[in-house]
């Protein structure tokens, strides 16, 4: 009598628990399925083939670089230079390789080159606003607006103000990891997979995500708990760094070319698709599968939006602004608080 | 004692160095300014500016062109300011970053007897400049539709690409579709690409998922057409005549022409260089022996491959 009891009590909790729960983790699920019911409601070329793969495909960057958003929001902080980084390192790997191409030639060693010094690029700029930011104790915030200014700069002067393009004999070499393809899914694709594998894993298998969650709670009570608050946290720019490095990777062979205009307002974005996806602003939260999601939506909206001529071209903005905030609220607002009482 | 006397002479002269400020006193000093070059159009700009001052000062020595750019309207308003108070210029070419604030700053340097040359966009009253220079962005969209016309027939579709949405992307689009009203071209859609690579390859895609049938493309803009023209190739449409209209005049798309591109054929000018005409036209004013103020609308010139070697800079980044 008395474990049946139990039994009924513990039902019921995991039912109300998995009720609660359910709207947060799938309220960015549902919200990307209604977006493609419209899609297809709209035009039934949405869910071809090559649409979908151009959706995933798109996603990449915006969706690796928030992998690397969500560690530094999950720990508390807040990445503003993501866009001017992959636009300035898009510039110095054209330039690098550009300049590699009469040593090595139009070979794959050219593009390795480029690639490298991508990673060691995003990482010294990620160990930069990590530095700055734990030793320096200045506000994220205000230290990523500054290298965001700075990088964003340095890509106009490299480009003497113009755009920066890729030798044409090595876009030949370096093209297919942009518009090649492995057992159907495009290369960025399989980039994007694996980076939020990786990413996932990171974030909630290893004490190191551990440690970012407890740093984003409350970063006092982790430094008493003998956590190298300082370490952790530099290691999250340094994630984003190399997830910019990434994402500028499979950038650059796209037009293979770099500009001023070049990764505009991807900060923004990134970190959008990373709140939409469940992670919370302030930290202390962190969801990898949601971020991937919310890069998802965001890709959609735009794709949605090329693909009527409803709404009117000005009004692109506000479909956008609309869809974020509703896609959050969907999730946030306290729906089940009121058969919980 | 004379020795003295000369001596001393010759040091008043040098101490207040009255040659070089005498001879600054006579230059003629003509202020140039424009946006801070932030894109491949304006940095094409500056280049054109730049090599116009290198000319100009050496054709005419007792000219004297002071460049200064700025990235944004108030600042421009300053920068003005301090071309008339500090370097008493005799004469002021101005592209404005945007017309309305920069009417009333121009007014008011045109009050101090400064002349007058606007540049491309025109201040928000008329009356203020004595020179205006510009490109012709209606004409722009009539060349782009009249080519469009000669390669198409009736029942053909066309997409087509904008730029930001402004006024200047409103008169070309505006005076595109007049011209083509009633040829029969189907115009499939219309979206804002920015004037931007990854848009117009972005937006391009998306036409293509969305069209089956797409028998040419207007991208307005040659950097819209690269992200177009490798939207295409991706997706293996970019034969069976296919062919992309841009606008504007980058040299890479000038070259494209030149070696006998297909799927970009032609370009239609809206030159970077028309500061440089604008500067040209401002030392005429003073050394001229005809009268010069007016208004110069610059065509729209169809790029060919016939003439696209005129309109190649290989230095210009733009």
């Amino acid at each position: 009598m008395v474990e049946d009891n139990v039994n009924v009590a513990e039902s019921r909790a995991v039912h109300k628990w998995l009720r609660k729960f359910d709207l947060k983790t799938m309220g960015p699920a549902i919200a990307l399925i209604i977006l493609c019911i419209i899609g297809y409601s709209l035009n039934t070329a949405f869910l071809s083939d090559g649409n979908i793969t151009n959706l995933l495909t798109r996603s990449a960057f915006i969706g690796i670089i928030a992998v690397g958003a969500t560690f530094v929001i999950t720990a508390g902080g807040i990445d503003l230079s993501v866009g001017s980084m992959a636009a300035v390192i898009s510039g110095l790997m054209i330039m690098i390789m550009n300049n590699a191409l009469e040593t090595f030639g139009t070979g794959i060693t050219t593009v390795l080159i480029g690639c490298g010094c991508s990673i060691i690029l995003g990482v010294g700029a990620g160990w930069v606003n990590g530095f700055l930011t734990t030793k320096g104790k200045i506000e994220a915030f205000i230290v990523t607006l500054g290298t965001m200014g700075i990088y964003r700069s340095l890509v106009t002067y490299f480009a003497d103000g113009g755009t920066l393009s890729l030798d044409f004999d090595l876009r030949d070499t370096y093209g297919p990891i942009y518009y090649g393809s492995f057992l159907g899914l495009p290369i960025p694709v399989w980039v994007f997979i694996a980076v939020s594998i990786l990413g996932w894993i990171l974030l909630n298998r290893t004490l190191f995500g551990r440690y970012c969650t407890a740093i984003g709670s409350n970063e006092s009570v982790a430094k008493y708990s003998a956590i190298n608050v300082d370490r952790i946290k530099t290691y999250t720019y340094i994630i984003q760094g190399l997830c910019v490095a990434m994402a500028t990777i499979i950038y650059v062979p796209r037009l293979g070319s770099a500009s001023a205009s070049t990764g505009v307002l991807w900060e923004l974005e990134a970190i959008a698709a990373v709140i939409i996806g469940g992670t919370v602003l302030k930290g202390g939260y962190g969801r990898i599968v949601g971020t991937i999601l919310g890069a998802l939506i965001l890709t959609t909206i735009g794709n949605i939006l090329n693909f009527t001529d409803l709404i009117s071209n000005y009004l692109n903005g506000t479909m956008q602004g609309l869809i974020i905030i509703v896609a959050v609220w969907l999730q946030r607002a306290d729906w089940k608080k009121g058969s919980n009482k | 004692m004379k020795l003295l006397k000369l001596l001393s002479v010759l040091a008043l002269g040098t101490a207040i160095a009255l040659p070089s400020t005498a001879m600054a006193a006579e230059k003629i000093k003509i202020g140039v300014s424009y946006p801070t070059p932030t894109h491949a159009w304006a940095a094409g700009m500056n280049w054109h500016a730049e090599q116009a001052e290198i000319r100009l000062e050496a054709l005419y020595p007792d000219i004297d062109l002071i460049l200064v750019n700025s990235s944004n309207p108030s600042d421009q308003a300053s920068a003005i300011e301090d071309l008339v108070s500090v370097n008493k210029i005799d004469a002021l070419v101005i592209l404005p970053i945007e017309s309305e604030p920069l009417t009333q700053p121009v007014a008011n340097v045109k009050k101090s007897g400064v002349l007058i040359t606007v540049v491309d966009r025109g201040l928000s009253r008329t009356g203020i400049e004595d020179i205006y220079v510009a490109g012709n962005n209606p004409e722009l969209g009539i060349i782009s539709a009249k080519y469009m016309m000669s390669r198409l027939s009736s029942g053909d579709n066309i997409v087509i690409l904008r730029g930001i949405p402004t006024t200047i992307d409103n008169e070309r689009f505006d005076a595109f579709m007049a011209e083509i009203e009633g040829s029969g071209i189907n115009v499939l859609d219309q979206k804002h690409a920015n004037w931007n690579r990854d848009d117009g390859f972005e937006v391009m895609q998306d036409f293509l998922s969305r069209f089956p049938d797409i028998d040419a493309v207007w991208a307005q803009d040659d950097d819209i057409a690269i992200g177009v023209v490798a939207a295409l190739k991706q997706a293996g449409r970019d034969g069976d005549g296919m062919f992309v209209v841009g606008g504007a005049g980058m040299k890479e798309t000038i070259k494209g022409i030149i070696d006998g591109n297909t799927l970009v054929p032609i370009d239609v000018l809206y030159p970077p260089s028309m500061i440089a005409t604008a500067m040209d036209v401002t030392v005429a004013a003073f050394k001229s022996n005809g009268p010069v103020a007016g208004r110069y609308i610059l065509g729209a010139t169809l790029i060919t491959q016939e003439n696209a070697a005129s309109f190649y800079f290989p230095d210009s980044p733009f």
